[in-house]
């Protein structure tokens, strides 16, 4: 992998506009029956604008952006290779629908680790032109060939 | 329609060793589907037997975000607000592979309030998520904003 990718970061131009129907499946997905992911009065009452996102709905928010930066053929990630590794979300404030979101990748690290690549990716998540909603730090291994 | 109040949790209501109501899911292959609609996550691995099976996987496993979102539920639930959460990370250290039955996968999550915040009125939550026995997440961890 390039380390030169090592403290680059990537600014999405296309803006994330969460929609309630959007957040309506994910919480269906999960599973989750909290009437705040569906219920505008209900979220209203509990002090937010509109319905709340599952605190993973991050992860759709930013997985365009992030995809554009980790499918670059120049960053030499093998995806049939990539795993997982972990996934942390700061939440600065619930997103909401309504939100207007854009994402900045920023590449933190890219490290060997026994025989594997181990990428760190931080996404900075923010609403208009500057106000923080969400960090995401997410860790990508891809296993070395043994 | 009267709106049931959405419960909140005080701080001073909460001590380190609280025990979460534990959740038992049963993650079934349909869910999987969902969760890839959703989530835009379309990797085969989760929905198909031979692209699985080809990266050495018994067959298709569960998003690991999948189970990321649902150690998240065990808190959601508890605490009511799901803003209420500032933080929630995981490791994953196991795949769950997913049955092609009913029941697929039965996950079983279980939380314990790790330490408090007196300045900040958090919470830590410490989660333990497991499949046949064996833990799937690591350092698996939410902080919550508490009244």
């Amino acid at each position: 992998m390039d380390q030169a990718y090592v403290g680059r970061s990537f600014s999405f131009a296309d803006a994330y506009e969460v929609g309630r129907e959007s957040i309506r499946q994910f919480a269906q997905a999960i599973g989750d029956e909290n009437p705040l992911y569906v219920d505008q009065v209900a979220a209203q009452t509990a002090g937010h604008l509109d319905v709340v996102a599952p605190p993973t709905f991050v992860i759709a928010v930013i997985a365009r952006a992030q995809d554009a930066v980790m499918f670059d053929p120049a960053l030499g990630l093998d995806f049939s290779r990539v795993v997982h590794g972990d996934q942390r979300f700061v939440h600065h404030r619930p997103v909401v629908a309504g939100d207007v979101l854009r994402s900045t990748v920023h590449i933190d690290s890219i490290r060997v680790m026994a025989g594997n690549d181990v990428i760190g990716v931080r996404t900075e998540v923010v609403s208009g032109s500057s106000e923080p909603v969400c960090t995401a730090f997410g860790t990508l291994v891809s296993r070395g060939v043994s | 329609m009267a709106e049931e109040p959405i419960r909140t949790i005080n701080y001073v209501d909460v001590s380190v060793g609280d025990i979460l109501p534990p959740l038992d899911l049963s993650i079934p292959r349909s869910q999987l589907v969902r969760y890839a609609g959703a989530s835009g996550d379309f990797n085969p691995i989760h929905w198909n037997d031979r692209a699985a099976t080809a990266v050495g996987l018994p067959s298709v496993i569960v998003h690991g975000m999948l189970t990321m979102a649902l150690a998240g539920r065990i808190v959601t639930d508890w605490i009511g607000d799901p803003g209420a959460v500032a933080e929630l990370g995981v490791r994953f250290t196991r795949p769950i592979p997913v049955r092609d039955d009913d029941i697929g996968a039965a996950l079983a999550i279980t939380a314990v309030v790790g330490a408090l915040d007196e300045q900040a009125r958090t919470a830590r939550v410490d989660i333990t998520a497991r499949y046949a026995g064996q833990t799937v997440l690591g350092k698996a961890r939410a902080i919550v904003r508490l009244g």
